[in-house]
């Protein structure tokens, strides 16, 4: 998107703007039905922060966010949209569930986990490089596609986990535990190694692998010669083929990164937390990720901070539900719905005034600067 | 002197400990799950119980619905950490994380409904006998048909369900031993329980084939089952609450799981200081299930029937019947 704004107001002020619009928005909303807003505010911001193990499971769902938010924002400098998330992540979780399932009684704990690390990337690539096939090859668009392929991925799902794969014996539709150690080490664990007592929360390992993916991806965008060709090939396809490159092929290989990152996600829910694959653990992260993706503006640094200010929405919004009879989790869902339609669908909706409101003060021509 | 004051200081003691253990220090909590506290049917059924126990006490009850998976363990370490007393998990989906939890705070008391395989010093289980109840609607089911030829629609292929299937069976089988019962599970997956009209398909080709009373245990499914049995005149048989309303007249019965019971049972033995850890199993005896009679289905059950019905309680109470569980040994002798 063009605009004449510097830098610092297009992925500094606007988006604080968007947060700041949907937070009035929220806060009329709660004092309609009698809350005081600030209290309610308040109660977010300790139930995310401040309160024992809060600070541990945002980050935890920021992890989640990272990952999906990323694999929207590779795919996006190409211009392509991959809706696909839910899908790409399931079929990491698979791939993760099936590698384990089948080797842990033979192959140390230790090494399964390095092997899942990447097979859950490779399962949520392959998931993203059909639809990348199907559009470069076949003209399907990759948005109606990737929606198809999450609703394909949870029908396999549901039929292995409630077939095949279910744990005999029980009643929900899950598999059995992984055997004991296969799994990523868990923060409150590891400083309790270090002898600091920290509070117990689902936070692992799954977060510094998002951090250097976040880093991979920055560099991959910007520091090598593929990033270039993609981003080329998003701006003017023409040109890149002027240049000597194929977008066909680009589109499928952007598209498996970007399900790859996105199946990476499982690292987090099911080799992280759950220890056995289970039905939608996916929760909606995968659609949550394109909100996350415009509202950092495509930049890994712009997504991780906006995984955390969703993945404290996530889990400070589950404390007011604690917090106030009033507020159910309906009405959670209906505010973070809001900032996701301020931070995400009507993402520009304030900056032609932005943009008005700074040449009036610093003038037309300096725009640029 | 100094007698008398010893006396009263000490009577006031205790006094103020009698009152400090009775009043303080009770602080309920309870975890819906997915479906939420509306759901028309388990997890209502338990806000049902909570509400009773709020009304006649007076206590609040901290309450919360999970949205994933991950707040399962974290709302009750959150409630635990709040200072809650008791805390009140909701189906078996929930299993793993209370019994983390309540070994993780020793000193708050837990209670769970339809888990009955952990073991923890300071864990209540409550799971029900859905056989008993079933065999009692088999019963009237038996006595209602006049073709000879009953139901049962399930929802997911689970043992659970395998459960009450047996159990009307048997009821259906002690009335009437030429009877033919078609049995149908709606699906393998969670997606069985909320599949309305492929409830009603199975119903109808039951009906098809001559079959007059439906028995469902199905949950949302079981609305399509409803339907389809009294559009073709026929009846059908309610489950878990009291559903006999839903189509007046066209409801037979409905077998009544009484989730209610435990959670109000688990708040009021906690606030009178009499709450025990263990597995409590609630049938016919205890109050858990039982068939459901009101103005909607009066013209429908017949004196005779309810007399059969009654007749086939009090066996089953002074255990002149056993109703088998299908969960014991995954078979159904009927």
């Amino acid at each position: 998107m063009s605009t004449t704004l510097p830098r610092w107001i297009d992925i500094g002020v606007l988006p604080l703007l968007n947060i700041l619009a949907a937070f009035i928005v929220s806060g009329i909303i709660i004092a309609i039905i009698g809350e005081n807003p600030f209290t309610a505010l308040g109660v977010m911001l300790k139930g995310a922060f401040v309160y024992k193990g809060a600070l541990g499971y945002t980050l935890f769902y920021t992890t989640n966010f990272i990952f999906t938010g990323l694999a929207v924002a590779v795919a996006f400098h190409a211009t392509l949209f991959n809706i696909g998330g839910e899908g790409q992540a399931m079929m990491g979780g698979l791939g993760i569930g099936l590698l384990v399932l089948a080797l842990d009684a033979v192959v140390p704990a230790f090494l399964l986990i390095m092997l899942a690390i990447p097979v859950s990337a490779l399962m949520g690539a392959a998931w993203g490089a059909v639809p990348g096939y199907l559009q470069a090859k076949r003209g399907s668009h990759v948005v109606i596609t990737t929606i198809m392929f999450n609703f394909i991925a949870s029908s396999i799902m549901v039929w292995l986990l409630a077939g095949t794969l279910m744990e005999q014996g029980q009643m929900a539709p899950e598999t059995r535990d992984f055997a004991e150690g296969v799994g990523l080490f868990k923060f409150h664990e590891i400083a309790g190694m270090m002898g600091i007592k920290v509070a117990r929360s689902p936070l692992n390992l799954s977060f510094v692998i998002a951090l250097i993916a976040a880093f991979g991806v920055w560099v991959l965008i910007w520091r090598t010669r593929l990033g270039y060709v993609i981003r080329a090939t998003g701006h003017s396809e023409k040109a890149a083929v002027y240049a000597g490159h194929s977008p066909q092929r680009i589109i499928i290989i952007t598209m498996a990164i970007s399900g790859g990152l996105a199946g990476m996600m499982a690292l987090n829910e099911i080799l992280g937390v759950q220890h056995k694959l289970i039905l939608d653990f996916t929760s909606g992260f995968g659609f949550t990720g394109i909100a996350v993706a415009l509202m950092g503006r495509n930049h890994p640094v712009g997504i991780i901070f906006a995984s955390l200010l969703f993945g404290a929405l996530y889990q400070g919004g589950a404390e007011l539900d604690f917090e106030f009879q009033t507020i159910t989790r309906e009405m959670v869902l209906m505010i973070q719905g809001l900032i996701i339609l301020f931070s995400g669908a009507l993402v520009y909706m304030f900056n032609p005034m932005v943009e008005r409101l700074y040449h009036r003060i610093v003038g037309p021509e300096k725009g640029a600067a | 002197m100094t007698k008398f004051i010893k006396m009263l200081a000490a009577g006031i003691g205790a006094m103020a400990m009698m009152i400090g253990a009775a009043v303080a220090d009770i602080k309920p909590a309870v975890v819906y799950d997915m479906g939420g506290k509306f759901d028309k049917s388990f997890n209502e059924g338990v806000w049902n119980g909570v509400k009773k126990f709020t009304e006649e006490t007076g206590i609040e009850v901290m309450e919360f619905e999970v949205t994933n998976p991950n707040q399962r363990e974290q709302a009750m370490q959150r409630m635990a950490e709040r200072g809650a007393t008791i805390v009140l998990g909701v189906g078996f989906a929930q299993a793993d994380a209370i019994a983390k939890v309540a070994a993780e705070y020793p000193d708050v008391q837990f209670s769970i409904i339809d888990v009955g395989w952990l073991d923890a010093p300071n864990l209540r289980q409550y799971v029900f006998k859905e056989h008993e109840g079933s065999y009692l609607v088999g019963v009237a089911a038996a006595m209602a048909s006049k073709s000879g030829k009953v139901g049962f629609i399930g929802g997911m292929d689970i043992p659970l369900i395998s459960k009450f299937a047996c159990g009307y069976v048997g009821g259906v089988k002690s009335v009437n031993a030429g009877a033919t019962v078609y049995q149908n599970m709606t699906g393998t997956t969670p997606s069985a329980w909320n599949d309305p009209a492929k409830g009603a398909e199975l119903t109808k080709s039951q009906i098809d084939r001559g079959a007059d009373v439906v028995y469902h245990a199905a949950g949302g499914t079981g609305m399509g089952v409803i339907q389809a049995a009294a559009d073709a005149g026929k009846l059908a048989i309610g489950v878990d609450s009291n559903q006999n309303g839903i189509a007046p007249g066209s409801v037979l019965t409905s077998m009544l799981k009484r989730v209610d019971v435990a959670a109000y049972e688990t708040f009021m033995d906690a606030k009178n200081g009499s709450f025990s850890a263990g597995l409590h199993t609630l049938g016919v005896a205890e109050g858990g299930v039982d068939w459901a009679l009101d103005d909607n289905n009066a013209s429908l059950v017949s004196a005779e029937m309810k007399a059969a019905i009654e007749q086939a309680r009090a066996d089953i109470l002074s255990g002149k019947v056993t109703v088998h569980n299908f969960e014991s040994d995954s078979n159904c002798p009927y």
